[in-house]
């Protein structure tokens, strides 16, 4: 009986923390961000992922037959925790983990070659999930022949990619170019400037591979994706209460630290009470993905929705800590509180999660 | 991560569970005095209760395993019954006398203690004393071999069905507030001691008992001080600390409970599962719930581990009380109207059990150190952060 971290876990943890410590401080996410906003077209930050990639991140669910590290879910829920914690600006979501856990299981010679080209970090795909759980503005693709048609909305991680992974409808999964024609991709700027998401457009675009009967690939990259954006907003729920807590040790009003104000303390209790629980959930939802996959789904339903609500609350209170700095562009907790703001709505929004953990025990309508 | 627990443990769970099923006896809450004992007897005899207390104080003296409590545990939950008995003095004193007692205190009322046969109660709160315990003005004066003890304590739960109370008082009048206290074993029979009862809130909707207790000049030997005089703050916050532990609740019982309920109760001819809206509710609830129960077993890790659990070791029984109060208002909610029947009102649901669990959720919340209290220790304590300043002497 062990719910807990390996040594190795530990270390992976350790290493990654410093590496972004060290390597992307906030000041250069603030960099990336005016980056974006003088050239929304260039997405990803290429150079820190090749940073990435020499520490292994790239490659952690790639299997070693594919010269990946073929680590869990839960060592990459640890790298995801890390990247939400730093804000870091990376296409991990969508090339470190929603990309491989498809091509994996999927497990064909095109895919093996795909998985090979992604652990390097020389190749990035992005991926196209959302309409699997929301359809908006007549989103969703289709196939005439052997070319894709249609639009899907909120892509992940594909502006600046080397290609795109398509689900088309719920069984059947393609691969085509960042680059082919009749392919328009629009980034969708969001709230968070930390990572891309952006509008397919696809009028007859050629596939590069179509998988066909890919239903439990494509179900298998949306539970991983879901864990991993948990542990994403997890890492910057706890970014947000350390900063509170430093801050309020700080700042002196009425001739003592704000600190010292049971008010203030209070919000910092309240946060973390909510918060370490969130966790465990993570963790458990992580370790059942690999070894009690019956009851991943649900799990993942729950980390994801549950986080997302602790994390509004502690994006609210944490900036209410700061008071009016808080509020400034200067302060940088806005990164985090953007970062989960968007988060609470990729890849199924709260609400929708919980009545799909509701239907998965058969509640209700 | 490995969640297994191993061939022993499976074997060992067997064994639990082979027991249960032989012997685990009806309804507890109708039992007389003397099944109650003869049911914790059994228990002790096979090791499922006071398993790692040394047999010379009447134990079943086994090696503390972690392991094995959390399996006795899950097999007495499954199993709907109690391990061994809830009250304070097994989850208390016991483990404060184990830790302070002397070797006649130990061997005299650790075994009575575990089989039931002495009820204690806990005698701390006075009426000016509650979230800030050590300014109690509760005296106990040295006369020859013994203390005379004057004053008052309250909120003391069980007193009126406790044959002895462990209390703390003040003895040394002149040292500093944390300083001049020490902790006592009183006779609840004792001339002089009077307890009062108090109604609570909850009424007769539970088993509840909530008293006043006054101290007229009541004689104890010194012989009853555990540990040394002056040092009872000191040893009370290991009892403290043996009762938050004890507090951890069965939320993932009445989770389930919730659920069924809301598959019962139907409203305009639907059952309430059927109604996104509170359905909604109840997946927010499964969902702290299943985090506090990932929750619980991350600690135990740590536990087995002696890793420090560091802040996350201070934050479940603020969470826990608060999660087991809004699983309640779910409830309640559920039945609307019907919920707010009681004394067996036609169409009452289930005695007011759901009301009950409310209201006793709520004096939970409040009872062993206030939801307030356990927010400024886990900012202080766990989050390090600045302590109140003590307000300028006028
Ligand atoms: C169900 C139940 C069972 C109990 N059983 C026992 C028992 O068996 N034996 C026993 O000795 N006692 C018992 N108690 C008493 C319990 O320990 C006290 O009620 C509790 O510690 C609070 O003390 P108080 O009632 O004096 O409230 P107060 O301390 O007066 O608190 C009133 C309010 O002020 C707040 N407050 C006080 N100080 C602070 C502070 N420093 N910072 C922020 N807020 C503060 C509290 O949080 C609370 O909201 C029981 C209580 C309950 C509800």
């Amino acid at each position: 009986m062990d719910f807990g971290l390996s040594e190795d876990q530990r270390l992976l943890d350790e290493t990654l923390r410093a590496f972004l410590a060290d390597r992307v401080p906030i000041d250069v996410v603030r960099a990336e961000r005016d980056r974006l906003l003088e050239a929304p077209e260039t997405g990803i930050d290429r150079a820190l992922w090749a940073r990435l990639a020499e520490l292994g991140m790239t490659g952690v669910l790639v299997p070693e037959e594919q010269d990946g590290s073929g680590l869990s879910l839960l060592d990459a829920a640890l790298v995801a925790q890390a990247l939400g914690h730093a804000v870091a600006p990376t296409p991990f979501l969508a090339s470190g983990v929603m990309a491989p856990v498809a091509l994996r299981t999927l497990a064909t010679p095109e895919a093996e070659g795909e998985l090979r080209a992604l652990a390097t970090g020389e190749r990035i795909v992005g991926v196209a999930a959302t309409e699997l759980f929301a359809v908006r503005e007549d989103a969703g693709l289709r196939l005439e022949g052997d070319r894709v048609h249609g639009k899907a909305m909120m892509a992940l991680g594909g502006v600046g990619a080397d290609a795109l992974l398509l689900p088309i409808g719920r069984d059947r999964l393609a691969l085509v170019a960042a680059e082919a024609p009749g392919l328009t991709q629009t980034r969708l700027a969001t709230v968070d400037a930390t990572r891309c998401t952006s509008e397919l457009l696809c009028e007859g675009v050629p596939v590069l591979w179509l998988a066909r009967e890919a239903g439990s690939s494509i179900e298998r990259m949306l539970l991983a994706g879901r864990i991993a954006l948990a542990a994403d907003t997890f890492g910057a729920c706890e970014a947000m209460i350390a900063r509170s807590v430093a801050y309020a040790a700080d700042r002196t009003q009425f001739g003592r630290p704000i600190g010292s104000f049971q008010a203030v303390k209070h919000m910092c209790a309240e946060m973390i009470a909510d918060l370490e629980p969130v966790r465990s959930l993570v963790w458990y939802a992580a370790h059942c993905f690999d070894a009690l996959p019956d009851e991943a789904p649900l799990m993942a339903h729950h980390a994801l929705a549950h986080g997302a609500e602790v994390a509004r609350e502690i994006a609210s209170t944490a900036t209410q800590v700061h008071g009016g700095v808080g509020w400034t562009d200067e302060q940088n907790l806005h990164f985090w509180f953007k970062r989960v703001a968007t988060n609470r709505h990729l890849l199924g929004s709260p609400t929708s999660l919980r009545e799909g953990a509701a239907a998965l025990q058969d509640f209700g309508a | 991560m490995d969640l297994e627990y191993g061939a022993e443990y499976d074997a060992f769970r067997e064994e639990v569970r082979a027991f249960l099923e032989a012997h685990k006896p009806g309804n507890l809450a109708e039992a007389s005095a003397e099944d109650r004992s003869a049911w914790l007897t059994k228990q002790i005899e096979h090791g499922y209760w006071a398993r790692t207390i040394p047999t010379e104080y009447g134990g079943y003296g086994a090696e503390p395993n972690l392991l094995h409590t959390i399996i006795m545990d899950e097999e007495f939950n499954r199993a709907g019954t109690l391990r061994g008995t809830p009250s304070q003095g097994p989850s208390m004193l016991v483990p404060t006398l184990l830790e302070h007692g002397t070797e006649e205190q130990k061997r005299r009322w650790i075994g009575p203690t575990m089989r039931g046969e002495v009820i204690w109660c806990q005698g701390y709160s006075e009426p000016g004393a509650g979230s800030d315990l050590a300014s109690l003005q509760t005296r106990a004066v040295a006369d020859g071999d013994d203390f005379l003890i004057s004053g008052q304590k309250i909120w003391t739960s069980t007193a009126d069905k406790s044959q002895m109370m462990f209390a703390l008082v003040r003895t040394e009048a002149d040292a500093p507030k944390h300083a001049g206290i020490s902790y006592l074993l009183v006779p609840v029979d004792s001339p002089g001691l009077e307890v009062r009862p108090l109604r609570t809130m909850a009424g007769d909707l539970g088993p509840s008992s909530f008293n006043q207790v006054f101290f007229d000049e009541v004689r104890v030997p010194r012989s009853n001080v555990v540990g040394r005089r002056g040092e009872g703050w000191k040893i009370a916050n290991t009892t403290l600390k043996h009762e938050r532990n004890s507090l951890s609740s069965n939320a993932e019982g009445t989770w389930m409970r919730l659920a069924k309920l809301m598959r019962d109760e139907t409203m305009n001819g639907v059952p309430a599962i059927a109604s996104p809206v509170y359905r909604d509710r109840l997946m927010q609830l499964q969902a702290r719930m299943l985090s506090m129960k990932y929750h619980a077993l991350r600690m135990l890790t740590c536990a087995l581990k002696e890793e420090p659990p560091g802040v996350a070791g201070l934050v479940a029984k603020l969470e826990n009380c608060q999660l087991s109060f809004d699983m309640a208002a779910l409830a309640l909610d559920v039945m609307g109207e019907l919920g707010a029947l009681y004394d067996h009102a036609k169409y009452e649901r289930a005695r007011g059990h759901w009301q009950a669990h409310s209201m006793f959720a709520l004096g939970l919340i409040i009872g062993g150190g206030t939801a307030q209290i356990q927010k400024n220790i886990i900012a202080e304590r766990g989050l390090g952060m600045p302590r109140e300043p003590k307000p300028a002497k006028a």
